[in-house]
């Protein structure tokens, strides 16, 4: 046809458009793909407790910085008397101050932990490398422990585990005796490994565990290996699985630091919950304030059904142009398929085919009393409203079937098929009727099968940019020369000689 | 009989689907303000009469709903009349009156109905029953065409029609539609009409089919199908080329009669006319429809295009359909 490039450059583009949106929401504001994906939610509380002096004091908290595997989805300072001074966007610290405070003081601070595995920050490695300098005699005691290990190992994750294993070897050697007596086993982990000019730090982690209370930071290290800090834990050696985890600090400054008081000392408690993801995406993200979650939910409601149409609507052009079936009305079926929604399946069927039963019943009476095809069509609606009306009551009073949902169906359209059915049975005969009242309700079912999927409806709500390539699939359709289905029925008389 | 034929063979044979039809040909050479011409009946008539092309004579037009009440002295001036929406599609709302008696109208099939059921008739066309899309429509009140005595053992009932396929101003393809007692007398297939395929070349008939299969004899009347000759078949062919001229749509269906005494009539056009044609003639379109696409020079001369279209598109010396493409 004219245009072939064109159109189908536009068909691409529009498909690119759709994915490439849905995708990027996807990424950027984490709305899940699958309806029901849960995340994990840890609330950690951070407890600080000191002995102020009296006087003005100052309370300095640092915070878990950017990582991966975490992301930091809400935080709440809670202090009252107190005045909090947020941290600056690079800065991980709470700043508490007062102007005067006595006796025992308590703070919290609050923190809301989303578990993202896709959630990746890029390490850095620190510009200058610690500089290591050892009084003898350890300086000695330092060297052969490095000289003993260094030539079995290829980098700096395996040098850190054989240096792990010596310090945990029983009977224990010398060296490492003597050095242990000077210092703590993280420390002197950080210390050799610095000697042996490999990029490591002393950090400090919360190690999550659900319904915990009053718990400590642990002293880890983080050794630079594939560009990236890896976590080695002093005592057991390096660690694979770093999402129970959370890296709280890193170097070697106090976790907590107060100006006027004492005693102090931090603990945390943390509990740890699912949330579905799109309820997370919803509550987080400003990005969202024209989009649907922004509507009072009652709108929100309406749109997933409207945004269920295009499906149905698909459904119509597909049935109709490529397997050929006759539907009375071009798009009742999607109108009687949104009706199946809220009626559920087989009561729906049940109801529709009563009602246009009934209808054309009536409607066969009403063609004697001579009417105007206006006023005709008038006395159906109000019919079937009486009808919808009947049913529901009598329905509801025997307990028989969701009687009630029957009043979604779409009234003008029933009159107008009952109308239009009954003027094909006087024309073309009860078998046309027939054909193209079983070809309305098998599209009908067939689009509500496919709307009442819950990924259909998590997609078509969520990811409204979707519909573009339902768009484009229809345009597509919309050019189809080839032969439709049902025409290889119709023609097979042909196919005798 | 196979209830099924592979797409492969269909496009062997040339056959046009739907989809094709709709985008390759009715899209493509069907100018959208030509269409009212041919879904008006009135409109068609007014062009034909006055591009001088025989017509059934146009007895009265019924536009309002109070010409109805004093439409009996109107109708009772003929005897015989046919009273059809200007609108309406697929043979809707036609009611064929063929005698007046005393207790009524005598309907073409032998009954007798009261005058109120012909005003009754007549409302409701005009509200729009058997137009498409419910719109408001005219009625027409057309002289009964009568049947040509060739025909009459025949046709079960009504005149029979011949429906030709003009393409670009040549006819490519042709059929008799008979009306049985399945289609109430009426000439649409679907509505199980018999087709009768007629060779382009000769006017001779060449297979028959009735609900897309094929049948040898009348399924009424019993006569076979197969030695049908149509007469004045060039004549009938120079009009239904002639309309190419008068409506400017290239791919056009004439649906012509044969009246006893004036001849071919034209009794309407369809600028979407329908594919059966192509079991009746167990013949596809497709290589004609591109054999007439692939002429160099446009004829402007009606009998050039009618000879021509005689000498090409005849079943004895139909070449093999040309290469397809997909």
């Amino acid at each position: 046809m004219t245009q072939r490039g064109p159109f189908l450059f536009l068909v691409a583009l529009l498909i690119l458009a759709g994915i490439g949106t849905a995708a990027f929401r996807h990424q950027e504001y984490r709305i899940p793909l699958l309806p029901g994906a849960q995340q994990t939610v840890w609330q950690v509380e951070a407890r600080v407790e000191y002995f102020a002096q009296g006087g003005a004091t100052e309370v300095f908290l640092t915070l878990p910085p950017e990582q991966s595997g975490f992301r930091v989805v809400d935080e709440t300072p809670i202090s009252s008397g107190y005045g909090f001074i947020e941290p600056p966007a690079d800065q991980h610290l709470a700043h508490w101050t007062k102007r005067n405070a006595e006796g025992p003081q308590v703070l919290f601070y609050k923190l809301e932990i989303v578990q993202d595995d896709d959630h990746l920050v890029p390490d850095s490695l620190p510009a200058d490398a610690r500089k290591m300098s050892w009084d003898e005699p350890y300086r000695t005691a330092a060297t052969q422990l490095l000289d003993s290990v260094l030539p079995i190992t290829v980098d700096a994750y395996t040098l850190a585990q054989q240096i792990i294993r010596s310090m945990n070897r029983v009977p224990i050697d010398q060296n490492v005796s003597l050095l242990l007596d000077k210092y703590e086993k993280p420390e002197l982990l950080a210390n050799l490994l610095a000697t042996a000019e490999v990029p490591a730090r002393t950090v400090q982690v919360l190690e999550l565990e659900d319904g915990r209370r009053r718990q400590g930071l642990r002293d880890f290290i983080q050794v630079w290996h594939e560009d990236a800090w890896r976590l080695v834990d002093p005592v057991t050696g390096p660690l694979a699985a770093t999402s129970k985890l959370l890296l709280w600090k890193a170097g070697t400054p106090a976790v907590l630091e107060i100006i006027g008081g004492t005693r102090s000392r931090v603990s945390f408690s943390m509990i740890s919950h699912t949330r579905s993801m799109l309820e997370l995406s919803q509550a987080q993200t400003s990005a969202f304030e024209y989009s649907f979650y922004s509507l009072p939910i009652a709108e929100q409601g309406k749109f997933k059904l409207i945004m269920l149409l295009p499906v149905g609507v698909l459904v119509v052009v597909f049935m109709r142009l490529v397997v050929g079936v006759r539907t009375s009305g071009t798009f009742m079926p999607v109108l009687i398929a949104l009706a199946f929604l809220q009626t559920e399946l087989l009561p729906g069927v049940a109801s529709f085919v009563l009602v246009v039963a009934i209808g054309l019943l009536i409607r066969f009476y009403l063609s004697e009393l001579n009417l105007l095809l206006v006023a005709r069509i008038a006395t159906l609606v109000i019919l079937v409203i009486g009808i919808i009306t009947l049913f529901s009551v009598v329905s509801y009073r025997l307990g028989l079937m969701r009687g009630l949902t029957i009043s979604f169906f779409p009234m003008i359209i029933l009159a107008w098929t009952i109308e239009r059915m009954s003027i094909i049975w006087e024309e073309e005969g009860p078998k046309e009727v027939l054909i193209q009242g079983s070809g309305s309700l098998l599209v009908a079912v067939l689009a509500f099968l496919l709307m009442d999927q819950n990924i259909v409806r998590h997609l078509a709500f969520n990811f409204p940019e979707l519909h573009l390539c339902v768009l484009a699939m229809v345009l597509l359709l919309g050019r189809y020369t080839g032969y439709r289905l049902l025409e290889l029925h119709r023609f097979a008389g042909l196919a005798e000689n | 009989m196979k209830a099924w034929i592979e797409p492969g063979r269909l496009r062997a044979r040339g056959i046009l689907g739907m989809n094709r039809r709709n985008i390759g040909y009715i899209a493509r050479y069907n100018s959208r303000d030509r269409f009212p011409l041919v879904d008006d009946k009135l409109k068609t008539k007014l062009i034909a009469q006055k591009a001088n092309l025989p017509v059934p004579e146009l007895l009265n037009v019924v536009s309002t709903q109070y010409e109805i009440e004093s439409i009996e002295q109107e109708l009772v001036k003929h005897t015989e009349f046919v009273i059809k929406p200007a609108q309406g599609s697929g043979g809707k709302g036609i009611l064929v009156i063929e005698a007046l008696m005393e207790d009524g109208f005598v309907k073409s099939n032998g009954v007798t109905i009261e005058l109120n059921i012909i005003k009754r008739h007549l409302s409701n066309i005009l509200s729009g029953l058997h137009s498409l899309g419910g719109r408001a429509d005219v009625a027409i009140v057309e002289s009964l065409v009568r049947i040509s005595p060739l025909f009459e053992h025949i046709s079960h009932e009504g005149v029979p029609d011949i429906r030709l396929i003009v393409f670009k101003g040549y006819p490519v393809m042709g059929m008799l539609r008979l009306a049985t007692k399945s289609s109430d007398g009426k000439a649409n297939l679907h509505q199980g009409a018999v087709g009768v395929g007629i060779d382009i070349g000769t006017g001779e008939s060449i297979a028959a089919v009735q609900y897309n299969r094929i049948v040898k004899v009348h399924p009424d009347t019993g006569v076979p199908l197969r030695d049908i000759v149509i007469p004045n078949w060039q004549q009938l062919l120079s009009l239904a080329a002639r309309c190419y001229e008068v409506t400017q749509l290239g791919y056009l269906g004439c649906d012509i009669v044969i009246d006893e005494h004036k001849g071919p009539l034209l009794l309407e056009l369809n600028a979407r006319p329908g594919l059966s044609i192509q079991i009746a003639n167990n013949q596809g379109l497709l290589p004609r429809l591109r054999h007439v696409e692939n002429l160099e020079e446009f004829s402007p001369s009606v009998s050039d295009r009618v000879t021509y279209a005689m000498r090409t598109f005849t079943r004895s010396r139909e070449t093999a359909p040309s290469g397809e493409t997909p």
